[in-house]
């Protein structure tokens, strides 16, 4: 394939979808650079996939090396573990988790999630949360059907006032069902409410 | 010093074996579940307290804190009918050693670790670290201040794994009731390095693979276990050759699988056809060369029962080669199970305690040879 531009062959392809138009281009090495498009080997593109995360937020252009605070636990950095090939107390885990679970990945066959045996005072800990949510739940559930009955017996009313001509109470019902019926839509857990940029 | 809170007997080794002065530890007993290949069977679980800084991290004062609050709570609950204690950084070099050829330690916590303390560097060996064996079977040990606080483990002879597994759990449980254990819901028991981290569990069991090491297709198994990430060792575990063509094999992962598929893994699946690959070996070996097979196996009992010094090494190598002629009814004047303490006895610390005095290599060698001369005599 030749090159967009001029008669050299074509080595650096760039598809771009904008607005649903796919946009191709096909350039030597040369006029993509003239373009601003590096023809960046695998091994570079992939460095920059692996910082990208970490370069958010960072000033741009700014040399980035990720850094990870010491262990709050023990003072133990990343680098004494990597050194030691040991943990310097129970909470890097927490303190180093991102670092960590590639490392951990790697080492048990891609496992990230334990399986198995737990002490039984964090077993029943959890079987208490677990208690706790399930009385949670059934007490949710218990408001939807309250509210679902309060709902049909105020749609009922609200046929009743209309059949008989009664529009001013009417009016009030609607505005009731209106109140309930949007109290009953749960708030997604876990979604924050967050005002665009 | 040694501590013995309800038992006044002799060092390691339980009731006393009036020809050696000790006892068979049991796994070396020849018994359980094809002991004709299967040795023993372990589980260790490694444990750590929440709140305290991995022992390698940890200063002096901090290891002296950690082991005293596992000492007392091992010692006050009833973990086992009877329990020794042993302060490792206030016993002698031997009695250390004694107990890493026992199987009751590692290596590594027989020497210690040094604290990262600046000032004065203590001698490694005097680190607050320490063990609580069960006697007199020697079943069940727990290192203190290892490179985790914790690390229980649990012996048996022959294929044991199940056994193992349930009683080191039941042992965790009661160390558990008393001591707040490290634990993520995400990463299980946290440990010092995070190969062990999620069950801190490893399950090994020492084969006796003679016929395969004489084939040569101990290097398949060998390939095998590694594809399989199974860990394979020598006698002492991790670094350590085969001596005596004896092989550990334990799971190398210790995250995202239950203890119980670990187990039928190994004991239901990987072990049996292991131990039947070396049996077809044997009874290849006996159908196709039995007369080249006598004559190594005689050679080997012939140089025990005259040589005047020999090392370790090369005992435990012949002894392997006897053993493997008992086991196939070859040699019957000599039983499968006084090979096998052999394989103890021969050891530097065993050595010196049943002769009863320290010597140098010369004459550990010469000791040995005659130790052997004695135990090996037709009968």
């Amino acid at each position: 394939m030749k090159c967009d531009r001029c008669d050299n062959d074509a080595t650096v392809h760039e598809v771009t979808v904008r607005n649903g138009v796919k946009v191709e281009k096909h350039l030597c090495e040369a006029c993509a650079a003239g373009e601003g498009i590096a023809g960046a080997s695998l091994g570079e593109l992939l460095t920059k996939f692996m910082t990208q995360e970490a370069e958010v937020g960072a000033k741009p252009k700014q040399v980035h090396k990720p850094r990870v605070a010491a262990c709050p636990g023990c003072g133990f950095t990343f680098d004494q573990f990597r050194q030691a090939g040991l943990l310097g107390c129970p909470a890097c885990y927490k303190a180093f988790e991102t670092l960590l679970t590639p490392l951990i990945e790697r080492a048990h066959e891609g496992a990230t999630q334990h399986a198995g045996k737990v002490p039984k005072r964090i077993a029943a800990r959890a079987a208490g949360r677990e208690e706790e949510a399930a009385t949670e739940a059934a007490l949710a559930r218990a408001q939807i059907r309250e509210r679902q009955e309060r709902l049909k017996v105020l749609q009922r009313q609200l046929d009743e006032a209309v059949r008989g001509e009664q529009y001013e109470l009417a009016a009030r019902l609607r505005d009731q069902i209106r109140k309930v019926d949007i109290t009953i839509i749960p708030k997604p857990k876990g979604v924050q409410e967050r005002s665009e940029p | 010093m040694v501590n013995r809170p309800d038992n006044p007997a002799p060092p390691p080794g339980g009731q006393p074996d009036p020809a050696a002065g000790f006892a068979v530890t049991e796994w070396l007993s020849d018994s359980g579940g094809s002991s004709d290949v299967v040795i023993s069977s372990r589980v260790r679980l490694a444990r750590n307290l929440a709140g305290h800084p991995f022992v390698h991290k940890a200063t002096r004062d901090e290891r002296e804190a950690v082991l005293q609050t596992c000492r007392d709570w091992i010692l006050s609950t009833k973990i086992s009918d009877r329990i020794m204690w042993v302060d490792l950084h206030e016993s002698p070099a031997i009695e250390r050693n004694l107990l890493v050829e026992r199987h009751l330690i590692s290596k590594q916590h027989a020497k210690g670790k040094p604290a990262p303390t600046a000032g004065t560097p203590v001698a490694a060996a005097e680190e607050p670290r320490g063990v609580a064996i069960s006697i007199p079977d020697e079943r069940l040990s727990i290192m203190v201040n290892e490179e985790d606080h914790l690390r229980v483990q649990m012996i048996r002879a022959g294929l044991a794994l199940d056994t193992c597994l349930e009683a080191a759990s039941a042992i965790d449980d009661k160390i558990e009731a008393g001591l707040d254990y490290a634990f993520s819901p995400k990463f299980g028991y946290l440990t010092a390095c995070p190969t062990n981290v999620g069950t801190g569990m490893r399950m090994s069991v020492m084969l006796h693979l003679p016929a395969l090491k004489i084939t040569g297709d101990i290097d398949k198994v060998k390939r095998a276990a590694t594809d399989m990430n199974l860990a394979v060792r020598g006698f002492f575990g991790e670094g350590s050759d085969a001596v005596g063509d004896l092989y550990q094999i334990s799971n190398q992962t210790t995250l995202g699988k239950p203890e119980g598929a670990v187990l039928t893994d190994l004991q239901d699946a990987i072990i049996p056809e292991v131990v039947q690959y070396e049996r077809v070996a044997r009874r290849n070996l006996m159908s196709k060369r039995r007369v080249a097979l006598e004559d190594q196996v005689y050679r080997a009992l012939g140089c025990l029962r005259h040589a005047r010094m020999i090392g370790a090494d090369e005992a435990m190598q012949l002894l392997s080669l006897v053993r493997l002629g008992v086991v196939l009814g070859l040699i019957d004047e000599v039983n499968a199970k006084a090979a096998s303490l052999l394989w103890l006895l021969v050891q530097p610390a065993h050595l010196q305690r049943v002769v009863g005095r320290e010597l140098d290599q010369e004459h550990r060698r010469i000791e040995r040879a005659t130790l052997i001369r004695d135990r090996l005599r037709g009968t």
